[in-house]
């Protein structure tokens, strides 16, 4: 494989799970710090939101493609087969990892940051954005998690994305094709470079949030 | 002169447990020392007094109260930036905020690491940065649970005349505190607790000479841990 | 000029309109570099792009069935036909085709070598329960493997009888540790099987071996008119000659068929 396109490759794999981690977070980490001022969210919430970290890539891939096939409901957008597609199905899958790390590494502040603001006198509607901002290591771990989800996510993008040249082929997705063709140095590059992107941006998003 | 703390028939229980205060004053310039050995329901006291805690029964009037727990809390920023929470917390504009912060952090001590990240503070100068905090939001009366516990005799000795001043400027004072030393020192008037009633109630310099109640003398000649 | 192109691609995507024509074809059929060899032709010609989603047989069909895509280009004619029928696929253009081989270990356990039909070897490989390994994934090499065992009179099974679910590659790779026989294609015997010990055992004249490749309209896709370009592309002589010309190691993969070829259940073309 030649290297212009391995960078297309890599480069397409970054801003999708990029986006989807964007999309993913926007709703994710206000529900997570939501449920740790709740007390955790209770049973219920808890077991559904720990349920997601174990929803199967392929079957999220699998509800996408029927939602976004020209016969299916949202077949109009012509979304399927496109990188967008792509952003959507690993934005679901990145949702209850980031909501997940959001709730546990808040839950332990709560009461503490709550108690500080009562005891200046802040209304309790303060206490949330107060937990954000003090949560903002856990944020950038649980946004590092969710990254490295949606980039090394294969089974949604595969049947979503539909591996497309020049298009949809991401790192996870070259990696299968060139393992099926034999190729097995070419995947191991391959695969080489996106342990390498998840490393880079997970110490990234460390040293950032270290000030 | 009406008092800035008033509370009535308070009654509050958890589990076995019952706390049991039918009256409590604090005047203004008044430091007023809860005593009492471990358990006896200090902290969960000055919690009702403060209104984070509502009581099963009774009231508490007052202006506003702040209250710093044993152990403050600091936020994972500044040093200026905790001292200036309350404030922003009440909608004052960042500068000014900030402006008032740095003179309060001169007063306590701490001009010099206003820039300083917060946790890298000591002890003495985490209560010390929490009082300011709390200063800074000027609170009618101030509850204070144990603030001096775990500091060295320097650190106590600056809290403690940051607390004379607060009490000099006209506010109540209410410190919980198991430390004779520090409440025959500071205090005006003295509330001990044991086993969440008020057994005795008098002016420090009575109580600290002729107890009346033996559990009170038992508690001052060290024999009530 | 490259930088015009992004902007194009993007404003495409961000329409959300599909970029060019889509094909579905199976990975075997991508992975030879068939397609590599003969759409940029096509491209330069038309300036239609040409989007190739590289899926198994039976998805291939189904996203047709789901006008999910324009063309598909397959090889597992008992399932071509049906679709044909059903009004799912149109307008069959036979492109190339080539032979299935029986590939396995030198030793040959079986003693397959040098028999005079597949059938004949199919037969030694179960009575001597060597190890053979099935696709099982119902791709067209999967399918034609199931039709040679009917047509031995044989059901394949037993510990000997192994099925990967795999793709042509993988399969080959997992014979070769196993030292066992199965049915490939050339290009990816000689790509991947070979370089791991595999050796061609019967690549016989057997007609049963034929192994067409067919390119089908979707009737009802939004690129109709490209489709139908792309299918008279390849009837033409440069298509031909790119077909033809695709080699590995000296062996030409393809022959092209320039649309004749039977397709079961279709009637003759």
């Amino acid at each position: 494989m030649e290297a212009a396109e391995l960078w297309e490759i890599a480069l397409r794999s970054l801003w999708v799970a990029g986006l989807a981690t964007l999309l993913a977070a926007l709703p994710a980490v206000p529900l997570g710090l939501w449920l740790a001022l709740k007390g955790g969210g209770g049973f219920f919430g808890r077991a559904l939101l720990y349920a997601g970290l174990a929803l199967p890539s392929v079957v999220v891939g699998l509800f996408f493609y029927l939602l976004l096939s020209r016969s299916g409901p949202l077949g109009s957008l012509g979304l399927l087969y496109t990188p967008y597609a792509m952003v959507l199905a690993e934005a679901v899958l990145a949702f209850p990892l980031i909501a997940a790390f959001v709730l546990s590494g808040a839950r332990g502040r709560v009461e503490e940051v709550r108690l500080l603001v009562r005891s200046l006198g802040g209304r309790e509607g303060q206490v949330l954005p107060t937990l954000f901002w003090e949560s903002r290591r856990t944020l950038a771990a649980a946004l590092a998690a969710g990254f490295g989800g949606a980039i090394s996510e294969v089974g949604a993008a595969t049947l979503v994305g539909g591996d497309i040249r020049h298009h949809t082929r991401v790192l996870t997705t070259a990696i299968v094709v060139e393992t099926r063709k034999g190729e097995l140095e070419s995947a191991l590059a391959l695969g080489f470079i996106l342990l390498g992107v998840a490393l880079l941006v997970t110490a990234l998003l460390i040293i950032l949030e270290r000030e | 002169m009406s008092p800035v703390l008033k509370a009535q028939g308070l009654v509050h229980r958890y589990g076995d447990f019952r706390l049991e205060v039918p009256r409590l004053e604090v005047y203004p310039g008044e430091i007023l020392a809860v005593l009492g050995p471990s358990g006896s329901g200090k902290t969960t006291l000055l919690r009702l007094l403060s209104g984070l805690l509502l009581p099963e029964e009774g009231r508490v009037e007052g202006g506003f109260r702040a209250y710093l727990p044993q152990a403050p809390p600091l936020l994972r920023r500044s040093v200026l930036e905790n001292a200036a929470f309350g404030l922003r917390l009440r909608g004052v504009p960042r500068g000014e905020a900030w402006a008032r912060a740095s003179a309060m952090l001169e007063r306590v001590g701490l001009g010099a690491k206003a820039r300083q990240p917060a946790h890298l503070l000591s002890g003495g100068e985490a209560v010390r940065l929490a009082l300011a905090r709390t200063l800074l939001v000027e609170p009618g009366v101030l509850l204070l649970d144990e603030p001096t516990a775990s500091l060295d005799p320097a650190n106590a000795a600056q809290v403690e005349a940051l607390l004379r001043e607060a009490a000099g400027e006209g506010k109540g004072v209410v410190l919980a505190t198991h430390d004779l030393f520090q409440a025959r020192r500071l205090a005006h008037r003295v509330v001990f607790l044991f086993l969440g009633q008020v057994v005795e109630e008098a002016p420090a310099s009575l109580f600290f000479q002729r107890p009346q109640d033996p559990r009170s003398q038992a508690f001052l000649e060290g024999r009530l841990l | 000029m490259g930088s015009m192109r992004a902007i194009f691609l993007l404003a495409a995507c961000l329409s959300g309109q599909a970029l060019g024509l889509r094909l579905a074809t199976t990975t075997s059929v991508y992975d030879s570099g068939l397609l590599d060899r003969v759409l940029p032709a096509f491209e330069r010609a038309t300036g239609v792009r040409v989007e190739v989603l590289a899926v198994g047989t039976g998805q291939a069909l189904r996203l047709a069935e789901r006008k999910d895509v324009d063309a598909v280009l397959v090889h597992a004619p008992e399932l071509e036909g049906e679709a044909l029928r059903r009004g799912v696929l149109a307008e069959p253009f036979c492109l190339a085709q080539n032979r299935f081989l029986l590939v396995g270990p030198k030793g040959d356990p079986a003693r397959v070598r040098g028999v005079g039909g597949i059938l004949e070897a199919l037969r030694r490989i179960a009575r001597a329960q060597a190890p053979f390994v099935s696709r099982g994934d119902r791709s067209g090499t999967h399918l034609k493997e199931l039709a040679l065992w009917r047509a031995a009179g044989l059901t394949p099974r037993g510990g000997w009888y192994l099925e990967s679910g795999a793709g042509m590659g993988q399969t080959l790779v997992l014979a070769a540790e196993k030292g066992a026989y199965t049915l490939s294609d050339l290009a990816t015997h000689l790509t991947v099987g070979r370089k791991r010990g595999l050796v061609a055992l019967y690549a016989g004249e057997d007609p049963l071996l034929l192994n067409p490749y067919t390119y089908y309209l979707v009737p009802g896709g939004p690129k109709a008119k490209e489709a139908a370009a792309l299918r008279r592309f390849l009837a033409t002589e440069e298509a031909a000659r790119l077909v033809a010309g695709l080699k590995v190691e000296g062996q030409a993969l393809f022959q092209p068929l320039r649309g004749r070829c039977i397709i079961p259940g279709s009637g003759g073309r």
